[in-house]
């Protein structure tokens, strides 16, 4: 059978500004045939013979058909893309136009190479919204991209790809900006979806735990070359390049107490060095101490000094909202934050110069924090002149030093963000909030947005930071692994309720919150067929299905979780337990109960037969 | 999003009364006094004193102020100090041929300018391009009195083509109403396109480095109706704006060519009135300026609004 795809000695080059050109791709080969998903990382864009500006191909063959695409006119080039090939990026809410509706967008591609009418394309998108899984199939094509949630956007983003039968896919980190229990709604959907459609599909990717859930066969690269290629199985079970191995140790293990390393007590004080008691926050007008939309309720969170507490939830749970309470970016509704034992102002504002220097906020995305018209230098350099009083020559010293800190070259500082790349960035992002000399970092999901081997190496230095400085840290992310390996403490926030909080290893050990074990059972495994096997468990079929409803009254957790009592769960604030000292549960069913359930995996509790509502996830009311 | 709207409109109107006390205040601060103007240096103490009791001269400035509200708001703009002649007819046929001159330069000018922008976006550092940015960048350097001259000077001197001064009247024939209008109309569409041609490529571009401008590219999308259909559609809030700001220039700031060219419009009886110390005539022009401008800026927050999914389609 005749390759539908091949690569041959592919080379992707750039220029710098002085002219001269650096190869980031050096000649890679490989082939795809009918039907077959191929993993690998960092080339899809050549598979569209399409190039980012700046970049250019200086040899090699890209062939669809047997024919080079990269030596076709740019009308035959046109006449391929979204209609043979067809491409999924990584951020579905970048990638769709928020000025059309989503069917015309989907259906788009089809009609204008003239493979379907509008008519017919209608028909086709419809069907693919129901082999998706997408709630309201008949009247979702009407709605606007910011009327449905993210995941749905992700999956709508495989439908626009789909529509006009391509014969191969280009799906460039799909999962990777999504949240666990998202991420998998969607693996399952690509999946089946790929699977009966036929299309062969190159998936891109950094995590190998999602690879071995889709792929057939995987290439991996490094440095622009290939290291290593096999079927899916040979890879995984017996990987014989370093980098694959590297690759794989960097799979983020399955949380589990013990995993990561606390820290020591050298910095203890009496005084927490952040505390937030009984905070209520959110947005719109403050009536008698609620707001007009409440995001966190009743949130106590200690920080001691030179600690870490990991703050996890599924976006919109009010992680990010936490930390803007904390900088006094967002004034509680009710509610107090101390720093160092003592009282702050709600509002920044009122705060003085010294608390704003001891609090410091590191954005998730470097991209945007970072002005791009401003040096490296400049960047570090201006928070050191307006905290410290630093000037001048010292400056320079000084900014060296931070940068040496973050490990980056002291040659660094004459750069501007757009010449680093995204964990070089990241780590100038942390550089910028240590200038200050802060006592307290508020890391909002800094490394949500970075490989796997980037980001193990942020934390490894976070954790260099907090031994070196004593720094406190309030890590908000994800991604439960991450938080694992890196926090003192863990605080599991469900639709703006802590329903677990306590030491890390008492948190991902049992006895589990219900919504915690969920989040662990979540994070993909290094093993073929885990997907399908975490699809029969409960906490799946019951959490998966359902979207967060924020509710007054009962536990938050309630529609989602496989063990609620109906009748308690639903109607009554759930008590807080403590089962081991300084780590509590909020939940109706008593320990006993839970170490129970434990023992037996199969069992069904809550009864999950009865269909989801449209499996719905869009009406967060967030 | 109909909240926004009326909110919109309110805003509007709570500027329109502030421009009204600032229009009132400023007028009444202008030096000259109206009795002694019209009854002339003869006048007797008495019959000024007369004068000021009839017109509600020597009421307190607040009262006046209400009474001049009151009836503006009834339709009323009084009389002229000058003449006598009511204000209303004064104003009609000036305002008709500002409006008259505003229109078929909007009319030209938006699609034109829209155009022509849409037409550096889709060929940016081509000599299309290149040319069109060169050429606006310098008309908008060149203050406006200065091509109305010079054109005066091309056309009307040299060439002998065009009347020196624009003047239409009712009996006038389409093409003499064109040729009357011609060049107060040629230098007011190439100051205010300048600047619309320029928004509408800088709008266009900004959006073209858009993720989903490259997942366009991605499903084969030709580059103009990327243009058209992808881009456009998320430019048109920054793009009305800079037209009403631009239109509402054409009804306001054409003071200038208006003179250069005597036209008879509302400007030039602006400044007629500012001339003869005419208050109340200067009042209600003023008032006309601010209003459109208002009105114009409302319009375009209003269509910003509505061409925004988001606001248009909520959740």
């Amino acid at each position: 059978m005749a390759e539908l795809f091949e690569i041959d000695n592919l080379q992707i080059a750039f220029r710098k500004e002085d002219g001269t050109p650096v190869q980031i791709v050096k000649g890679v080969s490989f082939n795809v045939k009918a039907g077959q998903v191929v993993a690998l990382s960092t080339i899809s864009m050549a598979t569209m013979a399409y190039c980012r500006p700046g970049l250019h191909f200086p040899g090699g063959e890209v062939r669809l058909h047997g024919k080079d695409v990269l030596a076709m006119e740019p009308q035959d080039q046109r006449a391929i893309r979204g209609n043979k090939v067809a491409y999924l990026a990584q951020s579905a809410a970048a990638t769709f136009n928020p000025a059309i509706t989503i069917g015309e967008q989907v259906t788009e591609a089809a009609v204008l190479h003239g493979t379907l009418s509008q008519e017919e394309a209608n028909i086709r998108a419809v069907e693919l919204y129901r082999a998706l899984e997408l709630p309201d199939p008949d009247r979702l094509g009407h709605r606007y991209p910011h009327q449905v949630s993210g995941g749905q956007l992700q999956r709508l983003m495989a439908a626009m790809a789909l529509v006009s039968k391509p014969d191969l896919l280009v799906l460039d980190e799909p999962t990777t900006a999504l949240d666990v229990t998202t991420q998998i709604e969607v693996l399952k959907a690509f999946k089946k979806v790929i699977q009966e459609e036929g299309s062969a599909a190159i998936y891109v990717t950094h995590d190998l735990a999602v690879v071995a859930q889709v792929a057939d066969h995987i290439v991996v690269l490094y440095s622009g070359e290939v290291q290593e290629q096999g079927p899916v199985e040979q890879i995984i079970n017996n990987p014989k390049h370093p980098y694959t191995k590297r690759l794989m140790a960097a799979v983020k293990p399955t949380p589990t107490a013990g995993m990561g390393d606390t820290a020591d007590q050298k910095h203890d004080r009496d005084v927490p060095n952040i505390e937030v008691k009984d905070m209520t926050a959110g947005y719109g007008g403050i009536v008698n101490g609620k707001p007009a939309i409440t995001v966190l309720r009743d949130i106590n969170v200690k920080i001691k000094n030179s600690h870490v507490v990991g703050v996890i939830g599924e976006s919109g749970c009010g992680k990010s909202t936490l930390a803007r309470v904390m900088a006094g970016l967002l004034p509680a509704a009710k509610g107090e934050v101390f720093l160092d034992g003592k009282k702050l102002e709600a509002d920044l504002k009122h705060r003085s110069q010294e608390e704003l220097q001891k609090i410091q906020f590191v954005y998730q995305m470097a991209d945007t924090a970072l002005n791009p018209r401003q040096l490296i230098g400049d960047i570090l350099g201006r928070p050191l002149e307006f905290y410290r009083g630093i000037k001048g020559k010292e400056r320079r010293e000084e900014v060296a030093k931070l940068l040496r800190l973050v490990e980056l070259p002291v040659e660094f500082e004459s750069r501007f963000p757009s010449e680093l790349s995204g964990g070089q960035k990241q780590r100038v992002n942390m550089a910028r909030a240590l200038a200050a000399n802060p006592e307290i970092m508020l890391c909002d999901e800094v490394t949500s947005a970075l490989d796997s081997i980037v980001s193990s190496n942020v934390i490894k230095l976070l954790k260099k930071l907090r031994d070196q400085t004593g720094v406190s840290f309030v890590f908000i992310s994800h991604d439960l692994s991450t938080v694992g390996s890196f926090a003192d403490e863990i605080v599991v926030l469900y639709a703006g309720r802590v329903v677990e909080q306590g030491p890390v290893d008492e948190v991902l050990a049992p006895p589990y919150h219900p919504y915690t074990r969920l989040l662990i059972s979540s994070v993909p495994e290094l093993r073929v067929g885990w997907l399908e096997d975490t699809m029969q468990k409960r906490e799946m079929a019951a959490g998966i299905a359902r979207g967060v409803e924020i509710t007054d009254t009962g536990c938050p957790f309630y529609n989602r979780c496989p063990i609620a009592i109906d009748g308690t769960c639903d109607k009554e604030i759930a008590p807080t337990r403590e089962p081991t000292p300084e780590h509590y549960i909020s939940c109706h069913r008593t320990m006993e109960e839970i170490n129970e359930i434990e023992q037996n995996p199969q069992q069904i509790l809550h009864g999950f037969e009865k269909a989801a509502p449209d499996g719905d996830k869009a009406a967060k009311p967030v | 999003m109909q909240r926004m709207v009326i909110q919109r409109i309110l805003i509007g109107l709570v500027t329109l009364w502030v421009v009204s006390v600032l229009v009132f205040v400023m007028t009444s601060l202008l030096p000259g006094d109206v009795a002694q103007i019209v009854l002339g240096q003869s006048a007797t103490p008495e019959s000024l004193a007369a004068y000021r009791a009839e017109r509600g001269l020597d009421q307190p400035l607040i009262f006046q102020y209400f009474g001049w509200l009151g009836n503006m708001l009834t339709g009323d703009l009084g009389t002229s100090k000058a003449g006598g002649a009511s204000i209303s007819s004064l104003i009609s046929g000036r305002l008709g041929n500002t409006m008259y001159l505003a229109a078929v330069v909007a009319i030209i000018s938006v699609p034109l300018s829209v155009g022509l922008g849409l037409l550096a976006a889709m060929y940016p550092g081509t000599w299309i391009d290149k040319s069109l940015t060169f050429g606006t960048l310098a008309l908008i350097s060149v203050p406006e009195f200065f091509i109305a001259t010079f054109m005066v000077l091309i056309f009307a001197v040299n060439l002998g083509w065009l009347p020196a001064i624009a003047r239409v009247a009712e009996e006038d024939t389409f093409w003499e109403m064109a040729r009357g209008i011609a060049m107060p109309l040629l230098v007011l569409v190439i100051v205010v396109a300048a600047q619309m041609i320029r928004m509408t490529r800088a709008g266009i571009l900004n959006v073209m480095n858009a993720p989903y401008i490259e997942m366009a590219i991605l499903k084969g999308v030709r580059r103009n109706r990327i243009i058209l259909r992808h881009a456009f559609f998320n430019t048109i809030g920054p793009i009305v704006n800079v037209i009403a700001l631009n239109l509402a220039y054409l009804v306001s700031g054409v003071v200038i060519v208006e003179t250069i060219f005597a036209y008879p419009g509302l400007a030039k009886l602006m400044i007629d009135g500012v001339q003869t110390r005419d208050l109340p005539l200067v009042q209600a022009t003023a008032m006309i300026f601010c209003g459109t401008y208002v009105i114009l800026i409302i319009l375009a927050d209003v269509a910003a609004i509505l061409a925004n999914p988001r606001l248009r389609n909520p959740k």
